[in-house]
């Protein structure tokens, strides 16, 4: 019917309109998401839900003890995260030249990465919720901060291989011992992609909702780390499954305001990293 | 400096660096014994269910917490189902997506959709829980549902699959859902290993007259095949073990259906739903056992999508 050239012309112009089409599909549902999540949240964003605390059904309130919650175990978890993270991301890329270790622990630790963040859940209630006998703060904590080292290692392995080997060398080559090379010279030069790294994981684990789920659980009002702690994921779970209105409008609410800080997370990490880099 | 202190000084950096090799070696180690400690967990827990159920517990399609008869069957195919058919969805998708960024969005857009497409990732699953139950579902089944059922639905082999009460909630939906969410990982994982495509093969076949879509058919597919799998095979393992977007959407039903619009269960689903109101040592103990079998599930595919892009990024400048 074509000749072959017009029919190649064709294939080509097809597969490409496709492929215009599947970007536009993928940005398609992410606005769709945004602007749902604006409009059904927008109207419910009150200053009340910044100053009073979850609501029993049937009358007002707000999410004031989720997002204090929330910003505990996820700072406190981060904050143990983060220095056992570095530490052993700077043993892959600065001391994982040989041995069996560093192979291995690269590689469990990629799986680890993507692992069902559920089973993690489980996996800090038998060890902790089990022993102590009640569902608590320090549980998320815990369940967020075994989250959290994965992300850690691998930016900080990927920042540190960035760092030219002539660093190093000039470093010895003054007399410094290594462990003040890696201190003062290679774990500084990579400051800002670490950065991004711990930016990333407090991105990663506020959205997180099933490993608390079985750790912290929720509670209606503001409470220490040792016991039942509210937090923004779970209320906003237990909330959109509720039947009653006002409990859904502050899910909405909520919900706006998790993925806002961490789309925004996101963003500030992205924009670091490329000024930072691009100094150099 | 005295000669004696500058030994004492040495010896004292000497340590030290002893001291900060170890520390960092404490914490890498630490890492496989988390993983230990994760697995011998969840072994401990769910003893129970596996004396009292043996190996049938994987083929049993019982579940009553009442009569304490429990089988994982079901949620063990609600999650290959669903991860299935959310792939089915997310690969031509993502490989479309992925060529749009390499080759033919103009420059300065690539960044900004790159980025777009990342926060995709970004969004936490409850938020497409929430968006997929109280948008999506109502949507879908007022709308997509019952015209399945018109059309795909009276087909002989198919039909049976697209058949059913157009409820909006069920397995198709939340495989439409997780297909969504793991867009994004395909994606910018076939981005990256496009991008390792040493641009002179490209350019040669581009110079041999080649089309756009014969490059990537016949150059740069080939050429990056592992690493594509290995991303694909990392969306698989998202895709398995997601939680709470399929919780708000997949129905919460232990039943068996061939309708792909009837509701279901997924092993994580299951746990979410089951796991803090469970009573009885053996209805804890087979949920445990649940998670067991999902860790098992996506360790395995986890591993072999790593493994091939470990191979891939060997294979890097080696040329083709």
């Amino acid at each position: 019917m074509f000749d072959l050239y017009t029919r190649r012309r064709i294939i080509n112009l097809a597969s490409l309109s496709i492929s215009v089409l599947t970007m536009a599909f993928g940005l398609f549902w992410l606005g769709w998401i945004l602007w749902t999540l604006l409009a059904n949240g927008l109207p419910h964003l009150h200053l009340s839900v910044f100053s009073q605390t979850t609501p029993p059904p049937g009358s007002t309130g707000g999410l004031i003890n989720a997002i204090f919650g929330s910003v505990m175990m996820t700072g406190l978890g981060v904050l143990i995260g983060t220095p056992i993270g570095i530490l052993a991301g700077t043993y892959l890329a600065e001391f994982g030249q040989r041995g069996w270790l560093a192979p291995l622990t690269r590689f469990i630790n990629d799986v680890l990465l993507s692992a069902p963040s559920i089973v993690i859940g489980m996996f800090v209630y038998e060890v902790y919720v089990v022993k102590v006998g009640h569902f608590a703060g320090w549980g998320g904590t815990l369940a967020l901060a075994i989250i959290v080292i994965p992300v850690v290692i691998r930016t900080t392995e990927n920042m540190l291989r960035l760092v030219p080997n002539s660093l190093r060398e000039a470093a010895a080559a003054l007399g410094a011992p290594q462990w003040k090379i890696i201190n003062f010279v290679t774990l500084r030069a990579a400051r800002a992609g670490i950065l991004t790294g711990v930016l990333l994981a407090v991105a990663r684990v506020s959205g997180e909702t099933a490993p608390l789920l079985f750790t912290a659980l929720n509670n209606q009002f503001y409470s220490n780390m040792n016991q039942p702690m509210a937090n923004l994921p779970v209320v906003i779970f237990q909330f959109a499954m509720s039947p009653y209105d006002d409990w859904q409008n502050l899910a909405w609410a909520g919900a706006l305001l998790i993925t806002a800080s961490v789309l925004t997370l996101n963003i500030l990490a992205r924009v670091l990293f490329r000024q930072q880099t691009t100094h150099h | 400096m005295p000669t004696f202190l500058q030994e004492a000084s040495h010896k004292r950096q000497a340590l030290l660096d002893v001291l900060f090799r170890n520390l960092t070696r404490l914490a890498a180690f630490g890492v496989l014994a988390l993983l230990v400690a994760i697995i011998g967990s969840l072994i401990v827990g769910s003893m129970p269910a596996i004396h009292a159920y043996g190996f049938g517990f994987i083929t049993s399609s019982q579940w009553n917490p009442v009569t304490d008869q429990f089988g994982a069957w079901i949620p063990i195919v609600g999650t290959l189902v669903t991860s299935g058919i959310a792939l089915l969805i997310a690969i031509p998708v993502s490989f479309g997506i992925a060529i749009f960024l390499t080759e033919l969005s103009p420059r300065w857009m690539r960044r900004p959709l790159g980025i777009a497409v990342e926060l995709l990732a970004g969004i936490p699953s409850i938020i497409y829980g929430m968006w997929g139950l109280f948008v999506f579902a109502p949507l879908f089944g007022d709308h997509v549902e019952p015209w399945l059922n018109d059309h795909i639905g009276t087909w002989p082999l198919l039909g049976p699959f697209f058949s059913g009460p157009p409820m909006g909630i069920g397995i198709l939906t939340a495989s439409i859902i997780l297909s969504i969410m793991v867009i994004p990982f395909i994606a910018s994982v076939m981005r990256d290993v496009f991008d390792v495509v040493p641009a002179m093969l490209k350019e040669s076949a581009y110079g041999l007259g080649a089309t756009t879509w014969e490059v990537m058919r016949n150059v740069v597919l080939p050429y990056t095949k592992i690493g594509v799998v290995g991303g694909i095979m990392l969306g698989l393992g998202r895709a398995l073990g997601e939680t709470m977007a399929v919780t708000f959407v997949i129905g919460n039903a232990h039943e068996l259906n061939q309708s792909l619009l009837m509701p279901g269960n997924s092993i994580s689903s299951a746990l979410a739903n089951e796991f803090t109101e469970a009573v009885g040592e053996l209805y804890t103990s087979s949920l445990i056992e649940l998670g067991l079998i999902l860790f098992f599930i996506t360790f395995v595919v986890l591993s072999l999508a790593r493994l091939m892009l470990y191979k891939l990024a060997q294979g890097e400048g080696r040329g083709a």
